[in-house]
């Protein structure tokens, strides 16, 4: 089973990892605490800025998953994971509690099928509320429904500090980051290990990780495996002004069809409402575009589950890319004789099964026979700048105004994010290169007025010329 | 102790006003690091017109307002941002200061506006850079001095595309065109002429944006010919969306004033009285962009209305305590709430500024209601009426989108309290 043991030294790494979306990023972070050489390259400009960045970014029970799969198996487990970690190292997460609902008798009708796949996955605290209660719980609602499943422990959770969270972890225990590095080749080496071609030049490694995405059938045709092909399903979805927040209680999700989970309403980490996504399968990997088509199908969706939410004024729009296969599961297979693990096919449940999908890697790629020796010294403890509206940011705490006048600058006043986050971001571990990478850090930018305000002088931070930069 | 929230020149001409009025203390919370709002971007001329009877440029109004306001014994507090406010509390703070709050004895919202940006216009395509709104795009090339591409399409034709126009000619880039989805440009015939002579940039008309592509910026705009449907491409690496103004009314939502559901910026009557005793608001957070001396005139309208509350013995007279949400807004002369009438346009008419008929309002500023359409109207017949009874008929000169036209106020004393609604509408 086991690939020879390699000879320390000979190899520029012992693992790596391509592709630092939330796989990729989980994965370092959790073979980062082995005694590990660790690369982590990633195509993108930055950390979770592909796929990861552009979902529901709920975080999933796995109620609803196919029974049996490992996609069920790992996102109930992953959902404990994240739940416990996010709330460690302080990436916002709220447990919303979720809505299923049905519009007719058709759909009220698959609530016993629902039920019953979700007592085969082990969610026992599912139950049916009848439409006065429902209304009651939601009273902005768009009349007809009648009737919900109530999933209490489904959640929301931030997409971009979790990604960013697990990269950082990793590099503060060593692992070597490598962003804009699209790995062109990957060949195998005689007598053991892999040679990847870089743009900077040759890296060899003695364990390759696939977590590709998008890219992950490309990566795996390099070593002359045939598992799957990724088809990328484009989700549009609209992000609405944070004035909308209180028209909606939870997550509100549509009944299940056997061709899509349907489009949902969801309040969001920041405080906005998001409504989406829409499912279309593309051609190109890179086809991010929002649609005419897109825009019209959510808003008659969305007029119908929350017709308020549709007089509110949209923030944002962000359009995502899932890299759906050909198969029903994960794809995640690893390849003991090589020291090859591909983990593909991780749908849009992937944040929230991201934990779990590296746990079982590292477990796979142990019996596989790669040497994991705890790290003798702990890390020291992770934490994370908040940017959710559920917890106190910099500009409420009068102590830290007082330690540092910077939190206490308010340069994004939609997001009310501080100059002192700000500098903070440019001076972490993982600093952002990119509007969208400051963005996803601290929020700023990401707000109603899309840089009508603060735009011009964030510009001048990232070109190095901010007053205070 | 008033504050003004805001040092735009509505804030500032509020402020300004309260002094010489003989009001103790005026605090004027700002934002921003500079006080003077958009002005401070603007850097064409015709500024200060209408409020201090000179042109100038919006840097120097900006200056020139500030030093007015400072020099009355106003106290301009800036990097101080409110970032909250609830039905009943405090306006609460933020600054390099720390965390205050504060409880005035009444309070003049003046926060302005500012424009739609891309994607709450739902323009579909990628997601490049070089997207951007005109007060981005002013801030870029005077205040930071940064690049702005070179190939710039304006969507847009009011005055402010105009504005973007000579901003984008400082920042050396070349304006394309300019798109508007309207029959004509909506600005003065002289800009338009201008903007053809010394920038050779074509205005298309009846035109919509309708897909951005590029990446990592921007590298073609698709335009779609209203009515035709016909669609073309045209090469560029920056878009400005121009125009299109929103009331920023995030502190007006916290409080919970009424809201007025055409300009969705708080509903005021002629003294500028929102839904809230002492609260009082003036400016562009009323409603879409009037030019900067409009707003500075309301603003010393608005002061007025403050100065008058405050005589007849400030929230104790009108009885209430100042934040009781219980309390509608009574004000100058202590009337009830509820004799609050608001006035409600029907399509296509856009919105009317002020909103609502109370007792005791007086006239409105400039003495008129400012009347917006969604269409080019020339010389339509308009009633204004409750119920069934017409209060006013009459014509007047032209309605354009973006520009604001005048319609008398004498009718509103005619107005019943109890009998709905006012209707503003065309005739015929």
């Amino acid at each position: 089973m086991s690939h020879a043991p390699l000879p320390a030294g000979r190899l520029d790494t012992d693992v790596a990892i391509i592709g630092a979306g939330v796989v990729g990023c989980a994965i370092a972070r959790e073979l980062s605490r082995y005694e590990l050489r660790l690369t982590l390259l990633e195509a993108g400009p930055d950390v979770g800025a592909g796929t990861s960045k552009a979902n529901t970014a709920l975080l999933h029970t796995g109620f609803d998953a196919k029974p049996g799969t490992l996609e069920a198996r790992l996102v109930k487990r992953g959902y404990q994971l994240l739940s416990e970690y996010a709330r460690r190292v302080g990436i916002p997460v709220e447990v919303t509690g979720a809505l299923l609902v049905a519009w007719d008798e058709q759909q009220r009708k698959r609530f016993p099928s629902i039920l019953g796949q979700a007592r085969a996955n082990g969610h026992h605290g599912l139950r049916e509320l009848a439409p006065d209660e429902l209304y009651r719980r939601e009273p902005q609602l768009g009349a007809g429904a009648v009737g919900a499943l109530e999933v209490t422990e489904e959640g929301i959770v931030c997409p971009f500090t979790t990604p960013l969270a697990f990269a950082t972890e990793a590099v503060l225990a060593g692992c070597d980051l490598r962003r804009s590095a699209p790995v062109r080749a990957l060949e195998r080496l005689d007598g053991g290990g892999f040679a990847l071609t870089l743009p900077g030049g040759r890296l060899t490694a003695g364990c390759v990780v696939n977590a590709a995405g998008l890219h992950a059938d490309e990566v795996d045709r390099m070593l002359g495996h045939q598992g799957f092909t990724v088809t990328p399903r484009r989700g549009e979805l609209i992000v609405f002004d944070k004035l909308a927040r209180p028209l909606v209680n939870q997550i509100l999700l549509a009944v299940p069809t056997e061709l899509t989970k349907g489009v949902l309403i969801a309040p969001t980490v920041f405080g906005n409402v998001m409504l989406g996504p829409t499912a279309e399968d593309v051609e190109r990997k890179d086809d991010t575009s929002s649609t005419a088509a897109g825009f019209a199908y959510l808003r008659e969706q969305g007029e119908r589950i929350v017709p308020a939410l549709l007089e509110q004024e949209v923030t944002a729009v962000y359009v995502g890319l899932r890299a759906a296969t050909e198969h029903v599961d994960y794809q995640v297979s690893v390849h003991a004789d090589e020291g090859y693990a591909c983990v593909g096919g991780i749908r849009s449940t992937g944040l929230s099964a991201s934990m779990a999908i590296a746990e079982h890697v590292r477990e796979q790629l142990g019996d596989a026979g790669l040497t994991l020796e705890p790290r003798a010294a702990d890390l020291p403890e992770l934490r994370m700048p908040n940017i959710g509206e559920a917890f106190p940011r910099p500009y409420v705490e009068p102590e830290r105004i007082a330690r540092d006048r910077d939190y206490g600058r308010v340069v994004c006043f939609c997001e009310r994010v501080t100059r002192g986050e700000i500098r903070d971001a440019f001076g972490s571990p993982i600093p952002p290169v990119d509007l969208d990478g400051l963005r996803r850090r601290t929020r700023a930018h990401m707000g109603r007025c899309q840089g009508f305000f603060c735009g011009a002088e964030l510009a001048a931070w990232l070109a190095g010329r901010g007053a205070g930069s | 102790m008033v504050a003004v929230v805001g040092a735009g020149p509505a804030g500032l001409a509020a402020a300004i006003e309260l002094r010489r009025r003989g009001v103790a203390e005026v605090l004027v919370l700002e934002r921003e690091a500079e006080p003077g709002g958009i002005p401070r971007h603007a850097q064409h001329q015709g500024f200060g017109l209408r409020d201090l009877r000179r042109a100038m440029s919006g840097p120097s109004y900006a200056r020139r307002l500030a030093e007015l306001a400072r020099r009355a014994g106003a106290e301009i507090r800036t990097e101080t941002m409110v970032t909250g406010w609830s039905p009943v509390g405090p306006l609460e703070l933020t600054s390099p200061r720390g965390r205050e709050t504060l409880s005035p004895a009444a309070v003049v919202l003046a926060t302005g506006c500012r424009e739609r940006p891309r994607a709450a216009r739902l323009v579909p395509g990628s997601r490049p850079a070089g997207v951007m709104t005109t007060g981005m795009l002013q801030q870029l090339v005077y205040l930071r001095r940064q690049p702005v591409g070179e190939r710039a399409l304006v969507v847009g034709a009011e005055h402010v595309s105009f504005s973007a126009l000579l901003t984008l000619a400082h920042g050396g880039a070349r304006c394309v065109g300019m798109t508007s989805e309207l029959e004509r440009h909506q600005s003065l015939a002289a800009f338009r002429l201008g903007a053809a002579i010394r920038f050779r940039a074509p205005l298309w008309t009846r035109t919509a944006v309708t897909a951005i592509r590029g990446h990592p910026r921007v590298e073609e705009v698709e335009l779609t010919a209203v009515g035709s449907g016909r669609t073309r491409t045209v090469a560029c690496d920056t878009v400005v969306f121009s125009a299109d103004w929103i009331p920023d009314n995030e502190l007006a939502a916290m409080a919970q004033l009424d809201l007025d559901p055409l300009t969705r910026g708080p509903a005021v009557d002629a003294a500028l009285r929102t839904s809230r005793a002492g609260v009082f608001a003036a400016g562009n957070v009323l409603h879409g962009a009037e030019t900067a001396d409009v707003a500075a005139l309301s603003g010393r309208h608005a002061a007025a209305g403050v100065a008058a509350f405050l005589a007849a013995g400030g929230a104790a007279a009108a009885g209430v305590a100042a934040g009781d949400p219980a309390a509608g807004g009574p004000a100058a002369a202590g009337g009830p709430a509820t004799d609050r009438v608001p006035i409600r346009c029907e399509h296509p008419l856009g919105w009317i500024a002020p909103n609502v008929v109370a007792a005791g309002a007086g006239a409105p500023a400039r003495g008129h209601f400012a009347l917006r359409s969604r269409e080019l109207l020339p010389r339509p017949a308009l009633e204004i009426a409750q119920g069934g009874r017409p209060l006013w008929r009459g014509r007047v000169r032209r309605l354009m989108p973006g520009r604001s036209t005048r319609v008398p106020h004498e009718w509103a004393a005619a107005v019943d309290p109890d009998a709905g609604p006012v209707a503003v509408r065309l005739r015929g």
